[in-house]
């Protein structure tokens, strides 16, 4: 190339360059002037926000923002506009709440968002739980389905690590029946939900077996969380494979104690949610649930 | 012949190195990963000498370009195109129906996910630069490509760490870095290839006979060092074993999450956009047969460009563990980006000043301009999404993805496949290509695509953003994870429908190269106006007269 090669390309009435490889050659076009103050623009701009908001190392910026600044005042505010409604429910006994729909509607609300976060995981977004993890939307309830025994679950947990936790063990039949034997029990166990003929030998295994906890009639007790085995609603299966499982090897499902770990006011939303999900029952008359002694929770 | 014996000899003791260490190995995976480098260096032994027994002419003909490594470019790049469309179609499925998992853990999203990225990005971007840069530098060096066999190293090399990076997600071997998956071994081996690399530009720069570079050059450098520089930062790690799969990053914490989007975005600003402008600064001049319409913006543009992009890796990381300040800086530094971004864009569509007509005329044209406008949308949209308030929003939602595919589909795989039908008759030495029209077919398939794709992902990250931080009356959060996973799901389908047309256009792609390499010409009426006919262009001639009866 020549450094004063002044040759003007025709279609734009621009001066080229001068340098040309493989036949490309370049316009002496000046920035255009709008690219020029954009771009000014924006220096401007990131100089002013260095100044406003930290951009330098442990160096604060003359807003005094923070982003731990605004999240702690986010969370105050919102503290402070929960706090009247959050002490009427820590004032307010879990099996009083009904008594007052409007605070069991926030709780109800309060126990939604949290059990978003703390319950999810096992029970499901939607509540209706999955194989081992009970649907809690429905009418069958292991330890009891009024507020103040979903709130004992909730704070205490099931076999967990709670001195207070309800527990209960179901045997491992396969160490003391034969294999035979199970195959009745199984019979029978489904015959008595609907899906099979009923036999003697399996009445009578039963009886000597499991009646103690889940009753003559199978119906279950809530005392010791033994399912009812009648009502078709199967935590881990009804069909053969699994009761052959449920069982020759038991069921020994865990659920965590929420004491301690979630403050009590939340707790108590969390039973007023679980409560109003479908299921919920009313409290027993003269009443005074508490902590039940342990049971199965096995359900099949 | 002792140069020839001594090279195959060295690949067949790197063989049973490779072999030792996979009698050795910890884990099934860098076993399975020896077995190949070994059967690669096996192939590559026998390669070796079956061409030293016929006549070895590599770098001996001055008079001619080396372009058989270009050629075999073209076709890996369009090879590893399809497949990398089609996993991503795959999982794009499989987002919206899970079965499609299959229960195997080789064909999760989890593996395939990286796969696809890998896919598109380093195997089909990356022969797409590998081979342009071998064209380009040629050319706009009037020289030939210097290290012949290094090149050819280069190349075969490349397609080596894609094999061993694909493979390994498959078999779940990752450091878990994204967009830079493989482990330390593999790593190693793209270093080597790498260096390789540099050497056979750099030197094909230095032995150039013009007398200044051209810009394409310096986009093309800035590309392969920075990438060296950030491959090796970021992959800094230590192994648990030398004969195993496994390392851990040098870094921890935070400051590994630095380091790592450090390297991811200037992974997106070196390697999808420096060099593929490189590509731009070629090939739209030389089809649209017009000069570069602006020196000075390049030259402007070109260093504000790789002095800023450096530093704007932070806004990866808003709202996290990161020091408030240094995310400030990530933020300014990206809306400082935005017009040194366009200065590309504008230097590649005003380029056609006096040459508009052909956007009309010529499919090609017309496919770069629409790889320009996506460039300048998606860093207009860069900058932003960095602003923190509107990060706040985006962050974690589809609209990245979304933000991301319209300028990997729109952007990268456009100025692409152009470059591929400009390249594709020169190199094979065809009359033209295969066929024109299949190129329009091509455009409007993939023009569909990306609107699909990108319009689904603006409404689904809005969306679940919208959800993610929806209030109830009494302050507490609205809606859970899944429930805003659920909301979005016809969006997912619509994307896997703008998935499916932009694979096809890249189907019908790959039938016009494979067509025009196989010499094929498709009859066709030719790409140009309306016909037009000067001589009946004119008014009837005055009637005879009629007899009255």
């Amino acid at each position: 190339m020549t450094d004063h090669d002044k040759r003007i390309d025709e279609a734009t009435g621009t001066n080229l360059v001068g340098h040309e490889w493989d036949g490309i050659e370049e316009l002496d076009t000046p920035l255009p002037r709008w690219w020029v103050y954009i771009f000014a623009g924006t220096v401007v701009f990131a100089a002013g926000y260095v100044v406003a908001f930290p951009a330098l190392p442990d160096v604060a910026g003359m807003t005094g923002w923070s982003s731990r600044g605004q999240l702690d005042a986010a969370l105050k505010a919102e503290a402070v506009a929960r706090a009247p409604l959050l002490n009427a429910i820590a004032a307010t006994p879990v099996e009083a709440l009904a008594g007052n729909p409007q605070l069991m509607r926030s709780a109800i609300e309060g126990g939604n968002a949290a059990f978003k976060v703390n319950c999810v995981q096992c029970h499901g977004s939607g509540a209706a739980g999955s194989r081992g993890y009970p649907n809690l939307k429905d009418d069958d309830w292991l330890w009891g389905g009024d507020i103040t025994s979903i709130h004992t679950t909730i704070s205490h947990g099931i076999r967990s690590q709670s001195d207070e936790t309800r527990f209960s063990q179901m045997p491992a039949f396969a160490e003391m029946l034969q294999k035979g034997q199970i195959q009745q029990l199984v019979s029978h166990v489904r015959a008595i939900s609907g899906q099979g003929k009923a036999s003697a030998a399996g009445a009578a295994l039963f009886a000597e077996n499991c009646a103690s906890c889940h009753g003559e009639d199978g119906k279950g007790n809530r005392e010791m969380g033994a399912p009812n085995l009648t009502d078709g609603i199967w935590l881990y299966g009804g069909d053969r494979a699994s009761l052959t499982q449920t069982i020759s090897k038991a069921r020994f499902g865990v659920m965590p104690h929420w004491a301690g770990k979630l403050d009590p006011v939340t707790i108590k939303m969390l039973a007023a949610y679980v409560h109003s999900l479908g299921g919920g029952e009313a409290l027993p008359q003269p009443q005074t649930a508490a902590a039940q002694p342990g049971e199965p929770d096995v359900r099949s | 012949m002792p140069a020839t014996l001594a090279k195959s000899g060295g690949l067949f003791l790197a063989m049973v190195v490779a072999l030792v260490a996979m009698a050795q190995a910890q884990d099934s995976a860098f076993a399975i990963h020896m077995g190949i480098m070994a059967l690669a260096a096996l192939i590559a032994a026998v390669a070796v000498m079956a061409t030293s027994s016929t006549t070895r002419r590599l770098g001996h003909d001055e008079s001619h370009y080396d372009d058989a490594p270009v050629r075999w470019g073209v076709i890996a790049t369009t090879f590893w195109g399809v497949v990398g469309l089609l996993a991503g179609l795959f999982i794009a499925l499989q987002l919206a129906y899970p079965v499609l998992n299959l229960g195997l853990e080789y064909t999760t999203f989890g593996r395939l996910r990286p796969l696809h990225t890998s896919a598109v990005i380093f195997a089909f971007g990356g022969n797409a630069l590998l081979c342009t840069s071998f064209f380009v530098v040629q050319r706009s060096c009037r020289a030939r490509l210097a290290f012949p066999g290094l090149a050819r190293f280069v190349f075969w090399g490349y397609q080596l760490f894609i094999v061993l990076a694909a493979t390994g997600y498959v078999l779940g071997v990752t450091e878990g870095k994204e967009y830079a998956e493989p482990e330390w071994y593999v790593d190693l081996w793209l270093t080597v290839v790498w260096v390789a690399y540099l050497i056979v530009f750099g030197g094909t720069v230095l032995k150039r006979r013009e007398p200044h570079i051209y810009v394409a050059n310096w986009f093309y450098l800035a590309f392969i060092i920075t990438v060296a520089m950030l491959h090796l930062v970021n992959n800094l790690s230590l192994p648990v074993s030398l004969v195993g799969a496994k390392s851990y990053s040098a870094f921890a914490g935070v400051q590994d999450a630095l380091t790592q989007w450090w390297y991811g975005h200037n992974a997106v600003g070196f390697f999808l956009t420096a060099g593929f402008l490189a590509m731009m600064y070629y090939f739209v001049p030389k089809q649209a047969e017009r000069p570069v319409y602006s020196y000075r913006l390049s030259i402007i543009h070109f260093w504000s460009l790789i002095f800023l992009y450096i530093w704007a890796g932070p806004h990866h990381l808003h709202y996290t563990a990161l020091p408030d300040w240094a995310q400030s800086l990530g933020m300014v530094f990206s809306i400082m980006l935005w017009m040194p971004s366009w200065g590309g864009m504008i230097n590649g569509l005003m380029t056609l000043n006096g040459a508009w007509d052909k956007i009309r005329t010529d499919p090609i044209i017309r496919m770069m301009v629409l790889a320009l406008a996506f460039y300048g949308m998606s860093t207009f949209e860069g900058p932003m999404m960095s602003i923190k308030s509107v990060n706040s929003l985006s962050h974690y939602t589809d609209w990245t993805i979304g933000h991301v595919h319209s300028g990997a589909l729109g952007w990268n795989g456009m100025i692409t496949f152009a470059c591929m039908y400009y390249l594709a008759p020169r190199l094979w030495n065809r009359q033209r290509l295969y066929s024109l029209r299949l190129i329009n077919w091509h455009f409007w398939l993939a023009t569909g695509g990306i609107v699909f794709y990108t319009a689904s992902m603006w409404v689904a990250g809005i969306t679940q953003g919208l959800m993610w931080r929806e209030y109830g009356a009494d302050g507490y959060l609205v809606n859970s994870f899944a429930e805003t996973v659920a909301a979005i799901h016809p969006m997912f389908l619509l994307r896997a429908f703008g998935g499916l047309l932009y694979l096809s256009g890249a189907l019908v792609f790959a039938w016009n190269i494979a067509m025009t390499i196989a010499g094929r010409i498709r009859a066709e009426a030719p790409m140009t106006e309306t016909p037009y006919d000067a001589r009946a262009d004119r008014p009837l001639p005055a009637p005879a007269l009629q007899p009255a009866e």
